[in-house]
């Protein structure tokens, strides 16, 4: 394993009486991706200012290389931690063309070095031939280059990225977080991104934290948080689904309307719940992708809703007792409002929790 | 309809016609008493100026960025109280300042007559009051607030964010102040700084208070004391040259405020400033705004009252106030109807011309009061002139004097100074009727008056309210045009502080100051309103 780049151990940060977070701790290795993901508001992007040094934190400690840079008495000036951070709203310097932007931070290298280096970063993330234009010069997707590129020139020893995608139109945001992760990964950059966007989240980063309320729900990789979600909001925030009520068989086995689901992923059931207890109501995360459409099945569906998405149709059905669920249908099976169609499980793991008081 | 597309070159033409005497006056022969001013005082006057303008301008940079600075970053007792009574010396007209600031610190003022008692000294050691330092101070101390204004807005809108970004690559707080947040800042510092020029430039009412000869001294008494108005208008033609390239540097400015602009982004996290750092500003900042408001004010107030105790003419102050509410009255009435005129015809005829007109029409602010006087005097004089031989050769009529020396010169000499004061709150409002709610308007079968009654009138009302109460309250506090142009016995509220002042009656000029006061704090008010929503 790669070694530990930063750490941060039950941060709590707070103004006054208002608490914005409550307790974070996470652990991100050197050359790493991370995201903090979360409704606004969660204080996903206060963490990363604690992280930069902008806000004190009042309680826990931050770790960076290994050494404290923040704890409840002590705050290293941001200037000292060697990190980049690249801003919502890019902050370019309006008055300094894009290499001046660029050289900014490069201030104690000498001019020669200073030149190649912004010549580097240039052909990096591909503004060769922009040097001298100014920052309202260029659209958006250029002025966000220029930003990674002026953050990235003192080779930080961590990069911030606070929602960097967020006042782009969303075609160019997928294909310019796809080029910025290339860009980090080919420096080997450590990187944190924030985000509320979770397409954007699981094209940059390798782990991705969940948050809400000022805490981090579940810190794992894209496929976990979809697939194993740890808790109801997690299940909730992340890709679509809908939750049936199901009773318990036996630690392998969940009834629901639609039969019986085998193979439980145990762990995931949330905690405080006795598996063995029988005859227990959970509910059962049902994704779109975990029921297809099969004309022989007996298991019948009324189409109350679709919204088409190209490959794929989305369908809303109404079960015989009236529940709905959602299901990912390729598109040639075009059906209509009010048809009845035949659909069928299609599910390895159970995810299911403690039901809702 | 042609009459749209005539009205803003109306009101172009209206204020070109004063420079336009005025700088052709420079090609005509030059007299004796202009020959015996270039011998005697010119040069005088242009070092003068030259130093005023440069102390207040050092001054105003001085304080405004620096109370900007502290009042936006950081986090101290009183921050927010502060943050807006800091513009309270904007309701004290610069002269009233000066005039205070003569009666406290002259010989004969209660601050060396008490240090004389107390230190049985002379006080030769004192500074005189009326020398170039006091009058720079009183200036500053008057005009800093559109450097604070200004410098504030830029750095509450970037200021706590390119700190940031600077600390991100590398650089210390003080570093990054002067590297990054004082460069960005810039566009707005220099524009404060150019209005603080401009006004320093066009003031009479301090410089002839503390006696200290400029150009807007010089053409008053060119007029007044040798009769010359060649004379006054050569002086005013050097001015305007002055003035306007300052206006050529202060357009730049702009121009580079506009791509430069960011929007508020979020909650500003001010710094919290430790033990006695944050008493060292609280100090200094109640420091200015004691000796820039609380201070004259107080003094005002206190000889205010003493002359009522003693033989103060009721009659005669209600006489200067009714003057001075119906000649602003008026002004704000004729000025706000004409803006209105001009831009309803640019948003009619929306081409070059027509925008080239309008902002022909605001630069009268520019002009000071006693040029401008000048200027609209000429041409009348002229006008009159023709005009009582015509109705003599024609009609056998003795006219006398049309229009000189009437209401009607005043008002288009304060129509002309004043337009681009409300100028900007009515074509905000009136840019806040989209073309797209026009044709929504007309969709619902609205159109033509009606329109206008139940769509235009009611959004552009609270602009032209706005308007008409800055129009209002700058006319009130206004001096030289009034003192020049003014008919027989329309002395106002300013004219008497000018004659009460010359005279050193400074308390006798009390109450009229402190009704100007008053008045001159209907604006911050409705500012502060305005930028609280």
């Amino acid at each position: 394993m790669d070694q530990i780049l930063l750490q941060l151990k039950n941060v709590r940060q707070a103004y006054g009486e208002q608490v914005v977070i409550h307790d974070i701790s996470l652990i991100l290795r050197k050359g790493q991706i991370g995201c903090l993901l979360g409704p606004s508001g969660c204080g996903k992007t206060t963490a990363l200012r604690c992280i930069a040094g902008f806000e004190r934190i009042s309680a826990g400690k931050i770790l960076l290389n290994g050494a404290c840079v923040s704890n409840a008495n002590f705050c290293m000036p941001p200037e000292q931690r060697r990190i980049g951070m690249v801003f919502q709203d890019y902050a370019l310097f309006p008055h300094l063309n894009v290499a001046d932007n660029i050289g900014f931070g490069l201030h104690r290298l000498t001019k020669a070095e200073r030149e190649w280096r912004v010549d580097e970063l240039l052909r990096i993330v591909h503004l060769t031939g922009l040097s001298k234009q100014y920052p309202h010069q260029l659209s958006g997707g250029q002025q966000q280059r220029v930003a990674l590129a002026r953050a990235l020139a003192p080779r930080p020893a961590l990069m911030l990225l606070d929602e960097p995608f967020s006042n782009l139109d969303v075609s160019l945001r997928q294909q310019l977080s796809m080029e910025v992760r290339n860009i980090l990964k080919d420096q080997g950059i450590t990187a944190i991104l924030v985000t509320h966007d979770q397409a954007e989240a699981f094209a940059i980063a390798d782990e991705i934290g969940v948050m809400f309320q000022g805490e981090i729900q579940q810190w794992d990789t894209a496929f976990n948080l979809y697939h194993r979600p740890i808790n109801r909001f997690v299940a909730d925030f992340i890709g679509q689904g809908v939750f049936l009520p199901g009773k318990i068989i036996d630690d392998q086995h969940v009834e629901i309307e639609l039969g019986i689901l085998k193979n439980v992923v145990s762990q995931q059931w949330e905690s405080g719940y006795d598996k063995n207890a029988k005859d227990c109501v959970v509910d059962v995360l049902l994704r779109p992708d975990d029921i297809v459409y099969d004309d022989s099945s007996l298991m019948r569906a009324t189409v109350v809703y679709k919204a088409f998405l190209g490959a794929e149709i989305l369908y809303t059905l109404c079960l015989n007792s009236g529940a709905k669920v959602l299901s990912l249908i390729p598109s040639h099976h075009n059906h209509m409002i009010g048809q009845e169609i035949g659909i069928r499980l299609e599910i390895d793991h159970i995810v299911a929790f403690k039901q809702a008081l | 309809m042609i009459i749209w597309r005539l009205v803003p070159l109306i009101a172009a033409a209206l204020v070109l016609l004063p420079v336009g005497v005025i700088v052709s006056s420079l090609f005509s022969p030059a007299n004796d008493v202009w020959q015996h001013l270039v011998q005697t005082t010119l040069s005088s006057l242009l070092v003068n100026t030259f130093w005023l303008v440069l102390g207040v301008m050092a001054g105003t940079a001085l304080l405004g960025i620096s109370l900007a600075w502290v009042t936006t970053i950081y986090e101290f007792p009183g921050r927010r109280f502060f943050s807006w009574a800091l513009l309270l010396p904007m309701a004290v007209p610069a002269y009233v300042t000066a005039f205070v600031a003569l009666g406290l610190f002259d010989f004969t003022g209660p601050i060396q007559t008490t240090l004389r008692a107390w230190l049985s000294s002379d006080l030769s050691w004192f500074p005189d009051i009326r020398g170039r330092a006091g009058i720079i101070i009183v200036m500053t101390l008057a005009f800093y607030p559109y450097v604070y204004l200004l410098a504030r807005n830029a750095f509450l809108s970037q200021g706590k964010r390119s700190l940031e970004v600077a600390q991100s690559l590398g650089f210390n707080r003080r570093q990054g102040f002067f590297k990054v947040v004082l460069p960005m800042a810039r566009p707005w510092i220099a524009g404060g700084i150019m209005l603080v020029l401009m006004e320093t430039l066009a003031d009479f009412g301090t410089v002839a208070v503390f006696n200290y000869n400029t150009f807007t001294t010089a053409i008053y008494k060119a007029w007044f004391s040798m009769f010359s108005l060649p004379a006054a208008s050569q002086l005013a033609s050097l001015l305007i040259i002055i003035v306007f390239a300052v206006i050529v540097v202060e357009q730049q400015f702009r121009s580079r405020m506009r791509y430069a602009e960011h929007k508020r982004t979020e909650r500003l996290q001010r710094i919290q400033l430790s033990g006695w750092k944050k008493w060292l500003v609280t100090s200094f900042v109640l420091s200015v705004l004691f000796w820039a408001f609380l201070l004259p004010v107080t003094q005002l107030c206190w000889w205010g009252i003493q002359s009522f105790t003693q033989d103060f003419d009721v009659i005669r102050y209600l006489e200067f106030l009714w003057h001075s509410l119906m000649l602003s009255g008026l002004a704000a009435l004729l000025i706000c109807l004409v803006v209105v005129a001009v831009v309803y015809a640019a948003r009619r005829n929306p081409n070059s011309v027509t925008r080239f007109a309008v902002r022909t029409a605001t630069i009268g602010y520019a002009l000071p009061g006693t040029v401008l006087a000048i200027g609209v005097y000429v041409p009348f004089a002229w006008l009159d002139g023709q005009m009582s031989e015509w109705a003599w050769n024609w009609l056998q009529i003795e006219t006398g004097q049309l229009i000189q020396g009437t209401l009607f010169t005043m008002l288009i000499a304060y129509l002309i100074r004043f337009m681009a004061v409300s100028h900007y709150p009515i074509d905000s409002a009136m840019h806040r009727i989209t073309s797209n709610i026009d044709e929504a308007a007309m969709s619902l079968g609205i159109h033509g008056w009606e329109m206008i009654r139940k769509i235009h009138v009611p959004i552009l009302r609270p602009g032209i309210f706005t308007a008409a109460t800055l129009v209002f309250v700058d006319v009130m506090k206004e001096m030289p045009i009034t003192l020049m142009t003014r008919p027989f016995g329309w002395d106002t509220l300013a004219v008497r502080i000018f004659e009460m002042t010359s005279e050193g009656q400074w308390e006798q000029a009390a109450v009229p100051a402190v009704t100007l006061v008053l008045a001159g704090l209907i604006p911050i008010f409705l500012f502060m309103r305005q930028t609280e929503k």
